[in-house]
């Protein structure tokens, strides 16, 4: 055990990384003490937020740093108080080789997301209030990662639902208040069975203590409690990850929210549902599980199709689809890779679903940001208006960022040596060989099925690739470039185009851009390069979760 | 208080009862000091009125310190000298607690009266003597064992009660409002009478122990009456506690009382209703569960599904529709705090589950007299009272709005309003334990209608107020919108300091209890009857 820093440390670390957003989204309200106001109020608190997720990544790094990684398959840094003896409800926190990414993925996130809004504060009411919620949101989130109790994890998960609705309602676009009710109200009624799900957990299994009722002693829940409890919090956390059919409420969520906020709601928001099911369903009632899986795994791969089919028709010249929409539904697809890959309760299969976790947090933060660039710049995120008749052209007029999008696109679908391939790759896996006792032939036709729609992904992303990327930058007079869907960036000379009705000259990546977005891109790279730095930590937590390996 | 059936029995050893004034004090103290308030009244010139509300308030203060020294053990009075251990009024925990929620609930009414008192020209000393009859009335109930005591109870209580509503004299709405309520109240009380007639016709006692001893030995001939008896007492608690369909007259009263009525109504009506139903249900008629249980639990259920489905449909822009949504959704939280009782027919552990509805209720007693202070704040300002009057309160005030907003997500269960989770928690605890799986699902689904329309009146709290948002946004985006506030501009007033101090009280109490549950949820986990 040669732990780097000792176990008190990285205790009140893991406390303070929980902690530390709350205390900041109250300071964030109060007015700035002399000597921090800045130059304007609004530049005080955006610092503010900046300050305290910056304080909050470090914390996270050092967590992971301390990290004993020989044993990821131990609780570490736990803390574990009595809160509310009446409920029995503890204080229990802890991180294990499944967390831990999803941590620091979290607070990575949230700063980049509070940079950005550094230099970029949404169009919307005050900037203490964004900054507030934006912290009261990373609370919620790095709080469900952490806590081992089931009823401290349904708080977590609520606690994100007020802040993410402000976020969508105040700072949004067009449609944002049919789109915040929608998201709330989804998710609220969710959560409410799956509390009904937790107490009968709860009830029947003798306390709240993910730990104890998990690994511990596994299976002390008769079957059909194991099954009611299943159906309850899967539906919950299905809500949140989102399953199709109960997915609709995220399309209108990304559209309508402030760049920031799909980020986080993408990157973050939706790992919540993922990470719920591998912590809690798995563990505490496997056999529910086993009946369910092919239900789950069939789910899944109609999301993965109908996510894929979607954004082809979206992307399709004439739909007016809108990017942010687009990349939405894309994860729909990709959320259901995440979704085949536990459903098949192998290992493996929950191995690359994790994996496919934290790709689908980095490309699609990254998409977000790069969606929301382009609209900045050319007020637009609709596709048919802004490519016009051939293309957008922003390999001509903004190399960069068309290249970064172009990056973000062949990431997203997955090209192998980037984030995206493992994840898929092994949920597929997972579904070749799924766990004794599920019907093969069924896995093998959703491995078939999840297969094709990999090939739609790269389809409709090859088309927003070409249909953003490429074309005729307005004002020049060449023919259109051949189709061929090329996923190297290729920059036309960059000409000084006259740009469509309503925006000035677009600008190319700015400094603070490059600043948020280049840990994403980085990290997608290093992800795809060297996944087993990522799947040595699930790996043996995952083993451990699916019951000392299955 | 002694039964005079019992006198005879009683008669060759002392006929004095001995009276423990101690374990009475909590009730008897607010009504000593109604009078006190009462005789005073008459010889204070009219300038130093206020004084009288400062003797209420003091009153009240002391009465809750009162229960300190009963909190060591359970202490009686009133028991029969026959019998020492058939008592009219016991201390018990349950008692206690309900004592606490209606005396703490009151001083913080009281504080939310002193300025409206003023502002409204309301007559001091009649208003004073009447809520604190009314709140002896409402901390007698609790404690009360026998059925005469209870009703009793349950007219002090109420009698005031029609009075304070149609207060506001010359008002038609106000008159109205005090006619409606005292009607069907009377009405209810008059059923709970027969009821409790035909309980004692079949039993031959009032003394709820006693009541419950004889009840499994009735003579099958009676064992209608009985029935019908049990049932019929209920309903009168019922209609105190607003359960549909005896919640009609609500929202018409508390839109028509002066707003600190109608926050007493809502909180310590509310608590007269709920005691008075578990007493009679677990004390009285414990054998006849099979009866009550179901009844409640369907009673629960329609009941938090009319609230809420009412206070949905609100129109922001019609009068009085603040205080009028608060009413509908007393009614739904009302659904939420008959689901212990409903479980505790189901339960093996019938004191137990109840804890859960004490819990519940001093969550709800904290979060909505709160909620009424900022309706009382924003009243004095907008006397109409319109959802749409909220619209950009955090700019005019940012500590009202952000306590409005607490107290609406603590009634809505999600966090920050960690206590109002953690109290709908007990509940669905409870409702699941119980085996009430359906009636959870209906609350699960109440909860998220519930949400809707706390949701949309937090929203508009942190709206930028009417004329600086037409501007910037397309206003017809923002769906539920707040039509025209009026155009005038209300002059920004300081703030009461007893109302301001009733505000803060509440939200300092409720982040405290959100931050540790456990001082009211230890409730739920003990065992109280």
């Amino acid at each position: 055990m040669i732990a780097p820093l000792n176990d008190t440390v990285m205790q009140y670390l893991l406390v303070a990384v929980v902690v530390l957003p709350l205390l900041g989204a109250a300071a964030a309200l109060l007015p700035a003490p002399p000597g921090l106001r800045g130059r304007n109020p609004q530049q005080a608190v955006l610092r503010h937020g900046v300050t305290v997720t910056g304080v909050v990544l470090a914390a996270t790094v050092m967590l992971a740093l301390g990290f004993d990684h020989d044993r990821p398959a131990t609780m570490q840094a736990t803390t574990d108080v009595s809160w509310i003896p009446a409920l029995d409800v503890r204080i229990h926190l802890g991180v294990d080789g499944v967390s831990l990414p999803l941590l620091v993925l979290t607070a990575l996130l949230t700063f980049l997301c509070a940079l950005h809004s550094y230099f970029r504060m949404p169009e919307g009411p005050s900037a203490q209030g964004f900054v507030a919620l934006v912290l009261l949101l990373e609370a919620g989130t790095l709080a469900t990662f952490a806590v081992l109790d089931l009823l401290l994890f349904f708080l977590a998960f609520e606690t994100v639902l007020i802040p993410m609705y402000f976020l969508i309602a105040r700072w949004g676009g067009a449609g944002r208040t049919r789109a915040a009710w929608k998201f709330i109200l989804y998710t609220v009624l969710g959560s409410v069975v799956m509390l009904l799900g937790f107490l009968l957990v709860g009830l029947e299994g003798g306390t709240f203590d993910m730990v104890a009722l998990g690994t511990d002693n596994a299976s002390a829940l008769g079957h059909t409690t194991q099954l009611l409890a299943v159906a309850s919090i899967g539906i919950g956390l299905a809500v949140k990850t989102p399953m199709w059919p109960v997915h609709s409420w995220l399309p209108d969520a990304h559209t309508a929210a402030p760049t920031v906020g799909s980020v986080l709601l993408a990157g973050l928001l939706l790992k919540m549902g993922t990470y719920g099911f591998v912590r809690i369903l798995l563990p505490i009632a496997p056999e529910g599980m086993h009946t369910f899986a092919p239900y789950l795994a069939a789910f899944a791969v109609v999301g993965i199709v109908y996510g894929s089919l979607a954004c082809l028709a979206l992307a399709r010249p004439g739909a007016s689809g809108d990017l942010k929409r687009l990349i939405a539904y894309s994860s729909v697809g990709h959320m259901g890779f995440v979704l085949l890959g536990i459903a098949t309760l192998t290992p493996t299969g929950v191995n690359g679903a994790l994996f496919a976790n934290i790709a689908h947090g980095l490309i699609t933060g990254l998409l977000f940001f790069l969606v929301g660039a382009v609209k900045e710049r050319f007020g637009e995120a609709d596709l048919d208006r802004l490519a016009g008749r051939t293309g957008a052209a922003l390999y001509g007029r903004t190399p960069r960022l068309g290249g970064l999008i172009a990056f973000g696109a062949v990431a997203s679908l997955g090209l192998p040596g980037l984030a995206g391939f493992w994840g898929e790759m092994l949920a597929m896996f997972g579904a070749f060989r799924p766990a004794e006792g599920l019907n093969r032939p069924a896995f093998l036709t959703f491995m078939a099925v999840a297969a094709f729609g990999t090939l739609l992904t790269a389809a409709y992303m090859l088309v927003v690739v070409r249909r953003v990327c490429m074309g005729v930058p307005p004002g020049a007079v060449e023919p259109e470039a051949p189709g061929a869907p090329g996923a190297l960036p290729a920059p036309h000379p960059a000409g000084a185009a006259a740009v469509p009705a309503g925006a000035g000259t677009p600008v190319d990546v700015r400094g603070h851009e490059f600043a948020a977005w280049t840990p994403l891109v980085v990290l997608t790279v290093l992800a795809g390069l060297w996944p087993a730095a990522l799947l040595g930590l699930t790996d043996p937590a995952v083993q451990n979760l699916l019951g000392g390996g299955s | 208080m002694t039964s005079l059936a019992h006198l005879a029995a009683g008669a060759e050893r002392s006929l004095v009862q001995s009276v423990d004034w101690i374990a009475l004090a909590p009730a008897a103290l607010p009504a000593a000091v109604a009078l006190v308030v009462l005789v005073a009244d008459l010889f204070l010139p009219e300038r130093r009125k206020p004084v009288l509300g400062w003797i209420a308030v003091a009153g009240l203060a002391l009465s809750a310190l009162a229960l300190l020294p009963l909190l060591d053990g359970d202490r009686r009075t009133f028991c029969l000298t026959a019998q020492p251990d058939v008592c009219s009024y016991t201390a018990d925990p349950f008692a206690l607690s309900i004592q606490f929620l209606v005396l703490g609930g009151a001083l913080l009414t009281a504080l939310l009266s002193l300025g409206t008192l003023r502002d409204a020209e309301l007559p001091a000393g009649e208003y004073w003597f009447l809520l604190l009859s009314a709140v002896a009335g409402a901390a007698l109930l609790p404690a009360s064992r026998d059925l005469a005591t209870l009703v009793v109870a349950l007219e002090v209580a109420s009698l005031p009660t029609f009075a304070l509503v149609g207060l506001r004299r010359g008002d038609r709405l106000s008159s109205e409002a005090a006619l409606k309520f005292f009607l069907s109240s009377v009405a209810a009380t008059a059923v709970t009478l027969l009821g409790i007639s035909f309980v004692y016709a079949a039993t031959g006692s009032i003394h709820m122990t006693q009541v419950a001893d004889r009840l499994p030995d009735v003579p099958g001939r009676l064992a209608t009456l009985v029935a019908a008896g049990v049932a019929l007492t209920l309903v009168g608690f019922a209609f105190k506690a607003a359960a549909a369909p005896f919640h009609f007259w609500v929202p018409d009263t508390y839109a028509g009382a002066p707003v600190p009525v109608a926050a007493y109504l809502s909180v310590i009506g509310k608590a007269v209703g709920f005691s008075g139903l578990i007493v009679v249900a677990l004390v009285a008629f414990p054998s006849y569960d099979d009866v009550w249980g179901p009844v409640t639990a369907v009673l629960a259920a329609v009941t938090m599904t009319v609230g809420n489905v009412a206070a949905l449909r609100q129109r922001a822009a019609s009068m009085h529709s603040a205080v009028r949504l608060l009413a509908w959704s007393s009614v739904g939280q009302a659904g939420y705090l008959l689901v212990p009782i409903a479980a505790a027919a189901y339960a093996d552990d019938p004191g137990r589950a109840v804890g859960s509805t004490v819990a519940y209720a001093l969550m709800y007693a904290v979060v909505n007299l709160g909620a009424f202070a900022v309706v009382a704040l924003v009243a004095r300002s907008n006397p109409a009272n319109r959802l749409g009057d909220y619209r950009g309160l955090y700019t005019d005030r940012p500590l009202a709005a952000l306590a409005l907003g607490f107290f609406l997500l603590c009634l809505a269960g999600l966090p920050p309003g960690v206590i109002g989770l953690f109290a709908k928690v007990v509940v669905f605890q409870v409702a699941v334990d119980a085996g009430l799986g359906w009636l959870a699902v209906v609350m699960a689904v109440n909860v998220v209608i519930a949400l809707y329309y706390y949701l949309r009146w937090t929203a508009v709290l942190f709206r930028s107020p009417e004329p600086a948002a037409a501007g910037s946004r397309p206003a017809a985006a923002d769906g539920p919108g707040a039509p025209a506030a009026g155009a005038a501009v209300p002059v920004k007033r300081p703030v009461p300091v007893p109302l301001g101090a009733a505000m803060g009280l509440s939200a300092v109490l409720g982040a405290v209890l959100s931050g540790a549950p456990q001082v009211i949820l230890r409730f739920a986990s003990a065992v109280l009857l």
